[in-house]
């Protein structure tokens, strides 16, 4: 194959391409604001630039550059393609043309035409308008000319010594779509020096995550070799640089060939390491470089830390989740819990042994997730404390009280859907501390106390149970005055006989308000009730406790999740019913002596306290007849203990809690209800309101038997 | 092993260096006067690499290098960029458009050839 000279091919070109020059330039004289005109008067200019530079026509190629800069302004608007532009730059293409045509030739009139072309655009422009200065343009060139692929620095003294260099790479996830092909890039290496390649896979997903083209290989290259690759490496990976994770470690010094080093090259060389290179990448020093290009050394450093952290790195301890989805899996737990019952049922009747097996295995294994799920969701209740904290200061400010503000228990956790509900309980029972229980610093003074008022926020484990309390040295609660408050407000009668605990327990009735006059804290009569409500809602109790004189603390006891519980299946008559098994204290028979109809003594003995019992049966009106022998489940709430008394108890079952319809919100005596193993529904009973209903019904019947 | 390289070029004199050069070494070079006549011929040809020009009419380099990556025929075939241009945006942009590597003009012969020797492996 021939070909002409491409010199000769050049100058054909450049003629055309001038030819075309002129023509857009006269054009541009008329329209001196077509974009089409200007873009391809600019890259007619531009293949002129780089064609003359490829030929030999260095001359030209410097002129073009100018005279490209100048008309670049044009093209970015910055100026406009005046008369007077248009005439200079015609002069300049006229110069070019003898440039091109009479290369040997010396020619005079450059730079004044240069000169002219700078004056005239800087005129149409701002005077500030500065044109970049011609140095610019040899430092380009010559920059260009000794580019790529050359030779690797020559040695220096310390690369005497053989030693092995570590060269770990991943490639972008593009590269192989791109055109660039690993196995090129190993040659390369292995070009250096001779060398182990190992395979890195831990990048790779699972089969069906794959993307067939996405890299995911990577590589590490034991390469032997007594110069420092890294400028060769740079070669190797000149396309690549930016995108792509690179680490070059060196090993320790004793490959076969290693020799010692004089003593220069001690100076010179890498202190060889002992540790593999992945467990101290930052430790490693870096060979004093030779090598003039441009990655530099913190640079490489930082690269070659990343590989190793990577393959140490555990995943992150902890992760965030959609709310929501906790929720579902809660849900879904729930149901696993509801079938594993019908299994169990199921697996009860049966004869099969190995059905009997996997049900108990089943049990286990969902009882485990149910509480590793249940773990999930638990919340330290910290976050919930910290809110108060802002709260007791600025209620310290608005009633000028000193305010000691202690919290401990931060740590415990709850469920997280139980704080966000606990948040405005807390408010209340904190803003009541604060406002009815601490007095003033005078009289706190004036009782021999310190000024500073003290309110507690704790929290803390208490079996299946949290116990959050509120509590202040203040006056602590007036009975008296909750005792004359609730005989106004009609909720008692001046005979009614209450004990301390009853009477305080007054203050969470509906429109109770003891405080004497309302602040704009508290005292309107709404809160405590709404509290009450909220704590009941949660299936929890408050307690109240109190010294006159000494303060008093308000104690919220909550189950830690309001999903599933543990609970205790019985039945009475044909029904069957879930006491919360956080609640029970004990299973005892009924004695036959309290068999009968025995309306004033309804009360066990046990073990050297009376505890008042009810009668599921009358409580429920059921109808059926009643099991010879009797079982009494103690529960025990905030308030008291009382004894249900129940026809038998089946046993522990896990009781998913589903929420009764608004139809039955008015029922008191049950809090939710679950569905067994067979498909039927036991509603659960609500032990904090049956101890209170025992309470008040033992009362009656108190009264009732003295009035008789 | 000879390979079939597609070179765009609006410039003549380049593509005839490109020409001489490669051709010397025994591939087969197929020329493009611009990135639409480039793609063309780069899909309908079995080319194992393209050098191709920044600057052109029609469609310009970054132009035709995305276009062509979204053509099946693209997938793995290195694309050279071949330009006067040292500037690093630009070539921030080829990258991103899909380009292999790059040669800054002007260049010698024995570096196009060792640069698709590095690309192609021959």
């Amino acid at each position: 194959m021939s070909f002409p000279d491409p010199t000769e091919t050049f100058r054909q070109e450049a003629r055309e391409l001038l030819e075309q020059l002129e023509q857009g330039l006269l054009d541009l004289e008329q329209n001196p604001a077509n974009d089409d005109l200007i873009n391809s008067t600019f890259r007619a200019l531009h293949t002129i630039k780089g064609s003359g530079a490829m030929f030999g026509f260095t001359a030209v190629a410097n002129f073009v550059h100018e005279f490209e800069t100048a008309f670049d302004q044009v093209r970015k608007g910055q100026t406009v393609a005046t008369p007077a532009l248009i005439e200079v730059a015609l002069n300049a293409k006229d110069h070019i043309h003898k440039l091109i045509e009479q290369p040997d030739t010396k020619l005079a009139g450059g730079e004044a035409i240069l000169v002219a072309l700078r004056a005239v655009i800087d005129g149409a422009n701002a005077p500030a308008a500065a044109v970049p200065e011609a140095p610019s343009k040899g430092a380009l060139i010559e920059l260009d000319l000794d580019m790529p692929a050359e030779a690797p620095a020559p040695a220096t003294l310390a690369d005497l010594t053989e030693s092995i260099w570590r060269i770990r790479f991943h490639l972008p996830g593009d590269a192989l779509v791109y055109g660039t092909n690993p196995l090129l890039l190993l040659e390369e290496i292995a070009a250096i020096g001779p060398c182990t390649i190992t395979a890195l896979t831990d990048a790779i997903p699972s089969l069906e995550a794959i993307d067939p083209e996405v890299t995911y290989l990577g590589w590490q290259v034991d390469l032997t070799t007594a110069e420092d690759p890294s400028a060769a490496l740079d070669d190797v990976f000149m396309f690549l640089r930016d995108g792509m994770e690179l680490s070059v470690v060196k090993l320790d010094g004793a490959s076969p060939a290693a020799t010692e080093p004089t003593a220069p090259a001690i100076a010179a060389a890498p202190a060889p390491i002992a540790a593999p290179p992945a467990k101290a990448p930052v430790a490693t020093p870096k060979p004093a470089k030779a090598k003039a290009k441009d990655t530099p050394a913190p640079m490489q450093e930082a690269k070659a830390a990343q590989p190793a952290e990577k393959d140490k790195a555990p995943a992150s301890s902890s992760m965030r989740v959609d709310a929501e989805r906790l929720d579902e899996l809660m849900d879904r737990v729930g149901e696993l819990v509801i079938a594993q019952a019908r299994l169990t049922q199921i697996a009860a009747m049966s004869q099969d042994g190995n059905l009997k097996t996997i049900a108990e295995e089943l049990e286990r294994l969902s009882s485990g997730l149910r509480d590793t799920t249940m773990g999930i969701r638990m919340v330290p209740i910290g976050t919930l404390f910290s809110r108060f904290r802002r709260l007791v200061h600025d209620l310290s400010r608005d009633l000028d009280k000193d305010i000691e503000f202690i919290t401990t228990g931060e740590d415990t956790e709850l469920d997280k859907t139980m704080i966000e509900r606990l948040a405005d309980p807390l408010v209340h029972l904190i803003r009541n501390s604060v406002d009815h229980g601490l007095e003033s610093p005078e009289k706190r003074l004036a009782a021999g106390k310190p000024p500073k008022g003290t309110v507690r926020l704790s929290a803390v484990y208490a079996g299946a149970e949290v116990a959050i309390s509120v509590s202040d040295d203040g006056a602590g609660l007036n009975t008296e005055r909750i005792r004359a408050k609730a005989e106004e407000n009609g909720l008692i009668t001046a005979e009614t006989k209450l004990t301390e605990q009853e009477l305080n327990q007054l203050i969470f009735a509906p429109g109770f308000s003891t405080a004497k006059e309302v602040t704009s804290l508290s005292g309107r009569g709404v809160g405590m009730d709404v509290v009450k409500r909220t704590i009941d809602g949660l299936r929890g109790s408050i307690d109240v406790a109190t010294k006159p004189g000494a303060g008093s603390t308000m104690t919220l006891r909550l189950p830690l999740t309001l999903a599933i519980i543990d609970g205790m299946l019985v039945r009475v008559g044909n029904g069957r019913y879930t006491i919360p098994l956080s609640a029970v204290e004990e299973c005892v028979e009924l004695p036959d002596g309290v068999e009968a109809n025995a309306r004033g003594r309804n009360f066990l003995d046990i073990r050297g306290s009376l505890v008042p019992f009810l009668r599921l049966r009358e409580v429920f009106n059921t109808a059926a007849p009643a099991e010879p022998h009797q079982k009494v489940v103690i529960v025990s709430s905030g308030e008291g203990r009382v004894g249900l008394v129940v026809d038998q108890i089946i046993g522990n079952n896990q009781t998913v809690i589903k929420q009764l319809s608004k139809l039955h919100s008015a029922i008191k005596s049950f809090s939710g209800a679950t569905i067994l193993g067979d498909g039927t529904v036991a509603l659960i009973l609500d032990t904090a309101h049956l101890v209170g209903f025992g309470q008040t019904y033992v009362d009656r019947n108190k009264s009732e038997g003295k009035a008789a | 092993m000879s390979k079939t390289i597609l070179t765009i070029d609006d410039s003549a004199s380049i593509r005839q260096m490109v020409v001489m050069t490669l051709a010397a070494a025994g591939h087969e070079v197929i020329e493009a006067i611009n990135g639409a006549d480039g793609y063309t011929k780069a899909t309908t040809n079995t080319v194992h690499a393209v050098i191709t020009d920044l600057n052109m009419p029609v469609l310009n380099g970054i132009e035709f290098i995305r276009k062509y990556r979204q053509h099946p025929s693209s997938k793995g075939v290195p694309i050279i960029l071949l330009t006067t241009e040292s500037d690093e945006e630009l070539k921030r942009q080829a990258k991103e458009a899909g380009a292999t590597g790059w040669i800054v003009k002007p260049f010698k012969q024995d570096q196009l050839l060792a640069v698709i020797k590095k690309v192609t492996g021959a």
